[in-house]
């Protein structure tokens, strides 16, 4: 067991752990935060991505106890009060079905278009889609997703990145 | 705006999956919660000599581990296949015992053995790797073909060769003989690769024993809680259906796979029972992957004749279907009467016969997957009369055209009637969306870059509405396919609609929620649908093979029927006017023409008061229905497809694809534009990238996603999809399924395309790069 401090989508947590556990068990298991969903074993779904500093990672291939003093943010904790542009766009442009990748692929896709605007880089369509490639959904066929992405993206870039 | 039929309406359920709020079965967790894990065979075939768990048993935090002795001993029941199919000499099919723990053998890699039940997740999965089963090895057989050889191993003895059954349809002789008589012959081998189904959501179990009541609750990923509740009880024996409670909560998609009843539910609740615990058993996915059950796997010979003016005479297709090492539930229907009674495809063809061998492997089970049977027949279908045209120097688009049916109703040979349809419309709107008028440019341009671009067509068609309950009773289903539906009207007004089909995906809490609203002419946020949850809906058959628009939703209309009934005679009482003159709009009832009215609310306030009913009339306002479809649906369309291929790798994109749709009514299209999305998205998937494989050893080789091609976001392009409707006259709606078109129209129309860009037929799937290259390398 080993004690973990972070900060998760805002609030300080600590819980004592096994050292194998997974940021994915921990955010599951230990706080209950069951928004972020675990899709595969081989860190290629993509259905457990969070933000971790602001960065997209895959909770499923990060120790908690590597993590000790991080800030975590979980789909949980993206929205501030009202819904982040990126669900909003999900959801208008029907970017999602049964809704298990969904998780993963709106913090993926926040990430992605935070890279590109502090690049100063277009995102096309054909970006979006291997900018996914870490994010598998059986359900959609992507088309709607890479449009729930473009549209975001534009709002975002006109709120300066958020 | 409108949330009426045809309204694009953004779906209800959204804001809980976009804010990490869904509920699967995974995230429940209940007091005190213990876990399973599986001890799984790694032996395709091998008898199992003894189990020492020992080792295990005596491990901290081990509570239990059971094996398939006691199971069976304490009377669980073996898994039964719920279809039973004859074979053409009249024998019944030759189903091999299945216990939900193998007891003397194991058949697959993946066939569990014993069921561990620790304190955490992680030490019964510890656990189980220190459970030490004695195996005694056994010759193992995964193809299908190698199965029905002489002297191959036998999977179960009560299937000799590995036979389970040999059934035909349509007529033999006329056949031969139109296809004897025939101007010219296409002839084609063909192979329906296998597949994992690979919902996203891995399968999970919660079962609760709660010993006061005698009572079980389990939490499953299913697509139908009442069917698993239905067949756990009277077929497993695990509990009487009064004491078991079955919840399917958010269920992260289906695409059939999670239509079965599996071992590992019938096990996590027999050992809930055993341990007095509460145990959670969660699949990760390469447990999925040999343990969910497969789909397709078809190997098929063809010969189609036609006359000479291009006019169908006769098809004859010979088939054999691999079912893996059990029969899964419905597996004995998916390549007969879900396949066999499609070869008609959209074409007015007088001789058709088709053969059907299903055999034993030491494979996962196969069972239904998107479209189920029905892809299988439509790459037949598509394949054939792409080729035919090519080599009979038609164009693909008229060939087809020339030999459509015309005229509906339309009798098949092959027991299909079918009831609407426009096909020549769809072929036209889809060439017309494709501009395939301006193919030869495109494909000069893409030349220019050394890029060769090919073209492709399917029009596919497809039975859904699954199923008048007398028609596929007399053809050996164990189960009546309707579906049931009550619309509750509180005394507020607001309305519950509690529905047996069930939504992983489908989004029916918006377009069953939309039909409510425009009924009733009330806000879409006044109506909630509520599915998934035994205790709740008295009854349902669940959601498969595109029924929950057809047969759910009619199931809706009816009791709205009812429900509308009343309100009327309650209006027209307190009104004092004739039922007859009562109008439900506007969130009031009115008596038309006048300005005597009450609001909506009011009426479901006087239900429930009952102060002033009209004689003899019950209180509430409460109706339920069951609604058994006059006949299947039939969707169809044409799909066109466009690639570019790499000549020097084999690469290739798909660069265009058109869809036009013959849904019937269409509720939301929003939502429907996205289960066409997904289907195509499929079954680009079967035609370019996955396929399971088997070692001649039985052994899975690609397990996982490191190794299975699952279509990801840059394998894939826009569709453009449309639609060109005819109403289907056997449903209220008008409706007839939208849910498995895309994975049964799209494959052969990708092959189509990719055979053209490469000038040569010998292509089978996946077209890989490496498949593409070879056919390329052979043709030349």
């Amino acid at each position: 067991m080993t004690n973990v401090n972070m900060t998760v989508n805002g609030k300080a947590v600590s819980r004592d752990v096994p050292d194998e556990t997974l940021l994915s068990e921990f955010l599951r298991e230990n706080l209950r935060l069951t928004g972020t969903h675990v899709g595969c074993d081989t860190s290629q779904c993509g259905a457990c991505v969070v933000h971790v500093s602001g960065k997209a990672v895959k909770s499923c291939s990060t120790l908690a106890v590597s993590l000790d003093g991080a800030d975590v943010t979980t789909i949980e904790g993206l929205a501030d009060g009202d819904l982040h542009p990126m669900q909003k766009a999900f959801t208008e442009h029907h970017g999602l079905q049964c809704g298990f990748c969904t998780p993963g692929m709106i913090m993926t896709s926040v990430d992605m278009v935070h890279r590109y605007n502090a690049a100063g880089k277009v995102l096309t369509s054909d970006a979006i889609r291997n900018e996914l490639d870490g994010n598998i959904c059986r359900c959609t066929g992507y088309h709607n997703i890479v449009r729930a992405v473009e549209d975001a993206a534009s709002k975002m870039e006109a709120k300066g990145g958020s | 705006m409108s949330t009426g039929i045809g309204a694009r309406v953004t779906r209800k359920e959204d804001k809980r999956f976009i804010t990490g709020k869904g509920k699967y079965t995974d995230d429940v967790r209940t007091e005190n919660q213990a876990y399973a894990a599986f001890v799984r065979s790694p032996h395709a075939h091998a008898n199992v000599k003894g189990i020492d768990a020992s080792a295990a048993v005596a491990m901290d935090g081990v509570i239990d581990v059971l094996n398939g002795q006691q199971l069976t001993g304490d009377g669980i029941g073996n898994i039964i296949c719920g279809w039973a199919i004859s074979s053409k000499d009249g024998s019944p099919m030759n189903m091999g015992a299945w216990s939900a723990l193998a007891t003397d053998k194991v058949r697959y890699v993946g066939d569990a053995v014993a069921i561990v039940i620790a304190e955490t997740q992680a030490l019964a999965r510890i656990a189980a790797e220190m459970v030490e089963v004695d195996y005694e090895e056994l010759p193992a057989v995964a193809a299908s073909d190698k199965a029905l050889a002489d002297g191959a191993p036998q999977v179960h003895e009560n299937a000799p060769g590995n036979l389970i059954y040999d059934f035909e349809i349509g007529e033999a002789d006329a056949t031969d003989a139109a296809l004897a008589g025939a101007a010219h012959v296409t002839e084609l081998s063909l192979t329906n690769n296998r597949l994992s189904p690979n919902a996203m959501e891995p399968r999970s179990a919660v079962a609760t024993f709660d010993e006061a009541e005698d009572h079980y609750t389990l939490y499953t990923t299913s697509q139908n809680p009442h069917l698993a509740r239905l067949v756990l009880s009277a077929f497993y024996q695990v509990a009487p259906e009064h004491k078991l409670r079955v919840i399917a909560p958010d269920v992260g998609g289906g695409f059939g796979s999670k239509i079965f009843i599996y071992p590992e539910e019938i096990a996590c609740l027999w050992a809930s029972m055993k341990t007095n615990r509460s145990v959670k058993w969660t699949s990760d996915r390469s447990e999925a992957f040999i343990t969910d059950a497969h789909g397709r796997d078809h190997i098929s010979t063809a010969k189609m004749g036609f006359d000479a003016n291009g006019k169908i005479v006769g098809l004859k297709v010979d088939t054999i279907a691999n079912l893996g090492a059990y029969m899964s539930l419905f597996s004995s229907a998916v390549p007969t009467y879900l396949y066999a009674t499609l070869l008609s495809g959209q074409y007015d063809i007088s001789n058709i016969h088709c053969n059907v061998r299903t055999v034993y492997t030491n494979t996962v089970p196969v069972d239904a997957y998107r479209g189920a049977g029905r892809p299988e027949a439509c790459f037949v279908m598509e394949r054939m009369m792409e080729t035919a045209a090519r080599e009979m120097g038609m164009d693909p688009a008229e060939l087809r055209r020339a030999n459509f049916v015309q005229e509906f109703p339309h009798q098949t040979p092959v027991i299909m009637a079918y009831d609407a349809g426009d096909f020549s419309a769809n072929l036209t709107q889809a060439m017309e969306a494709a501009n395939v008028s301006g193919f030869a440019a495109r494909k000069e341009e893409a030349a220019t870059r050394g890029k060769l671009r090919g073209i492709g067509y399917s029009s596919y068609i497809e039975a859904c509405g699954i199923a008048p309950s007398a028609a596929v009773g007399s053809l050996g289903a164990g189960v009546g396919l309707w579906e049931s539906a009550e619309v509750r009207v509180n005394p507020v007004g607001t309305i519950e609609v509690l529905t047996g089909s069930h939504s992983h995906g489908q989004g029916h809490e918006t377009t069953f929620a939309q039909i409510v609203a425009e009924r009733f002419d009330l806000p879409i946020e006044n109506v909630q649908i509520v599915h998934g949850d035994t205790d709740k809906v008295q009854f349902g058959m669940g959601t498969y093979g595109s029924r929950s628009a057809a047969v759910g939703m009619s199931a809706i209309v009816k009791a709205m029927d009812k429900v509308e009934a009343k309100v009327k005679k309650i209006a027209a009482h307190v009104l004092e006017a004739s039922e007859d003159d009562i109008v439900i709009e506007g969130g009031e009832v009115k008596v038309a023409g006048t300005d005597k009215a009450m609001g909506w609310h009011e009426v479901g306030l006087s239900a429930y008061t009952a102060h002033n009913l009209p004689p003899d009339m019950e209180p509430g306002l409460k109706e339920g229905a069951f609604y058994d479809p006059a006949n299947f649906t039939f969707p169809a369309g044409t799909y066109i497809c466009e690639v570019e291929v790499d000549p020097e790798t084999g690469a290739t994109d798909v660069v265009q694809f058109t869809a036009s749709d013959d849904f019937g009514t269409i509720i939301n299209p929003m939502i429907v534009e996205g289960q066409v999305h997904g289907g195509i998205a499929q079954g680009i998937g079967q035609a370019m990238l996955e396929q399971v494989v088997y070692d001649d050893d039985g052994q899975l080789i690609n397990g996982s996603y490191m190794d299975y091609a699952m279509p990801r976001a840059a394998d894939l392009p826009d569709y453009s999809v449309h639609h060109a409707s005819t109403t289907c006259p056997n449903n209220p709606l008008g409706v007839k399924g939208c849910g498995e078109a895309g994975a049964i129209g799209s494959p052969p129309a990708v092959i189509n395309a990719i055979t053209d860009a490469i000038g040569t037929n010998n292509l089978a799937m996946p077209a890989t790069p490496q498949a593409v290259w070879n056919a390329i390398q052979a043709a030349m």
